[in-house]
């Protein structure tokens, strides 16, 4: 579904990504792990076009993406949930929900009705202003902001970041029935114990290179993931 | 000094309405040029201070479309109401194609570059020197009068004050233009994605909001009620190159003491101004005016710093 070739991603003189090169079939989640400054939001920036890479190549669904510009993307069927949520604080959560589905044509009344079902609390508080919303609202609207673009591939930066551990199981299961309805994930994560439990496969960077990458399952027992990325002693 | 105010507070009471009426009137034209300073900064941040030439510009041409028009006839009736409407449309695009012009010439090479905001000001005054001296050149450096578009008798009194026809006409204007815009930022989809840039310009791309165009659009709309504000504002005063310098000054005043990037909160401080500075005549001489209105900005941003309205970026209402 989405190929990623010896990307390199350059602020200024600074190179954040120094040829990364991953891939993500459709109906997976997966996961990328790392510490902060790794370049892991770097690297799903560069997913939906907010920093293009100066080398390499983004295919997605057969079509080259690599230069293409960050507003295009919904249109194509990548949609990004940004790290910090980023709600639009003026707006209501239903105009919030709508400017989810600015880059498509088509209806969006039963879309928001199946994001009222999946998150019952943002009906409450739909009249709300975005900007009210406590964080694990905040983040369920940013979610179903996102999914009202009707994706292919969602991607996720850190979801749960700030969140309490009960919220979070509820985003985690979430983003479960999000793929098990069709949706493929891709997902930053510094849980990386949970992320690992929900995702098919996982990739590790480092200072802007991906180490190594494999299933979620071996990741989970690999002793390099235990001792630096769950807190394990090995 | 009891004296003083009796006598002041007299010609007030004598006055107001009259007053009220003409401050009202300025109000709509501050009103409407006010809502461009605060677009363009909800979604930039930056002042654009070459918003006083696009007003001359909707100015210039509705005078040339009109005279054209009009030649040596005596419009009447019908014909002076479409030629109203022919006058604030000609400045509405010709202020719309101006302001277009100035992002694309003064702003958005700098925004490419990721230039800092000084150099956002010193490129909008060359801008602005450039378009007055432009028009100050070819047009000549005199006025020009409107002919005459409508008779201008008293319509209706309110509390014995004869209302004419010129405040019915920029309040009439005022009020339909003033009213879609607010209607359009708070329910179409275009309006929407102005906020959303104005709100968080990075995840309204990632929405698909195309920022450039929508950059253009808040010039667009500023431009076009600039422009149209400029024709109501010479059917009286005339036009010349200098023309926009004071009312402009005026507007971004309204702008901030209504609260910068708050729609309505320009045209609450469009209209307040506007009243101040007719009443204060009352109380000072009429060339002390602007010092009054400039006063009363004073006095309000020391107690309220963003504004009247507060500084509500891109909010609906």
């Amino acid at each position: 579904m989405l190929q990623v070739t010896n990307a390199v991603v350059r602020y200024g003189s600074i190179t954040a990504l120094h040829g990364i090169s991953f891939n993500v079939e459709a109906g997976e989640i997966v996961t990328l792990l790392g510490a902060n400054g790794a370049g892991k939001t770097t690297t799903l920036r560069m997913l939906s076009g907010l920093h293009a890479p100066t080398e390499g190549s983004i295919v997605f669904e057969g079509n080259d993406v690599t230069l293409t510009k960050a507003h295009q993307f919904t249109g194509l069927g990548i949609s990004h949930v940004p790290e910090g949520r980023r709600i639009f604080p003026q707006m209501t959560v239903e105009e919030n929900l709508e400017m989810g589905a600015f880059g498509r044509r088509g209806p969006i009344a039963e879309d928001m009705e199946k994001m009222y079902e999946t998150f019952p609390i943002l009906k409450d508080r739909r009249k709300q202003m975005g900007g009210n919303l406590s964080g694990g609202e905040q983040q369920m609207l940013a979610i179903a902001r996102a999914l009202m673009g009707r994706p292919r591939l969602l991607l996720l930066d850190e979801p749960s970041m700030g969140l309490a551990p009960m919220i979070a199981e509820t985003i985690f299961r979430i983003i479960g029935e999000i793929r098990d309805s069709g949706t493929t994930v891709f997902l930053v994560e510094q849980n990386a114990a949970q992320a690992l439990r929900l995702a098919d496969r996982g990739y590790v960077m480092e200072n802007g290179r991906i180490v190594f990458g494999d299933t979620a399952a071996n990741l989970l027992i690999d002793e390099r993931v235990r001792a630096v990325y769950l807190g394990e002693e090995v | 000094m009891i004296n003083y105010f009796t006598s002041h507070f007299d010609t007030l009471r004598l006055e107001f309405w009259p007053l009220l009426v003409g401050g009202l009137a300025s109000g709509f034209i501050y009103a409407m040029v006010a809502i461009g300073y605060t677009l363009v900064y909800g979604v930039l941040r930056l002042i654009n201070f070459a918003h006083s030439e696009i007003f001359m510009s909707g100015g210039f041409a509705s005078y040339f479309v009109i005279r054209a028009v009009i030649g040596t006839s005596q419009p009447s009736g019908l014909e002076s109401i479409l030629l109203i409407g022919l006058g604030v449309v000609s400045g509405g695009a010709a202020g719309a194609l101006v302001a277009v012009l100035v992002e694309r010439v003064a702003y958005r090479p700098l925004r490419r570059r990721k230039a800092p905001a000084l150099a956002y000001l010193i490129s909008a005054i060359g801008a602005s020197y450039f378009l007055f001296n432009l028009a100050g050149k070819e047009f000549g450096r005199y006025l020009y009068a409107y002919p005459t578009i409508f008779v201008n008798h008293p319509v209706f009194t309110i509390f014995g004050a004869g209302v004419q026809m010129y405040y019915v006409v920029v309040a009439i204007a005022g009020v339909i233009m003033l009213i879609t815009l607010d209607r359009v930022v708070a329910k179409s989809k275009l309006g929407r994605s102005v906020r959303a840039v104005a709100q968080d310009a990075e995840t309204a791309s990632l929405m698909g909001v195309n920022i450039d165009r929508t950059i253009v659009v808040t010039f667009l709309i500023g431009g076009a009620l600039g422009g149209a504000a400029a024709f109501l504002y010479g059917i009286t005063s005339g036009v010349i190159y200098t023309m926009g310098f004071t009312p402009a000054l005026k507007a971004f005043t309204a702008a901030v003491l209504g609260g910068i990037g708050n729609i309505r909160g320009a045209v609450l401080g469009g209209l307040l101004l506007g009243v101040v500075e007719s009443l204060s005549v009352a109380f000072v001489q009429g060339s002390y005016i602007d010092v009054a209105a400039f006063t009363v900005l004073v006095l309000v941003l020391l107690f309220r710093p963003t504004g009247i309205l507060g500084e509500r970026l891109g909010r609906s209402a």
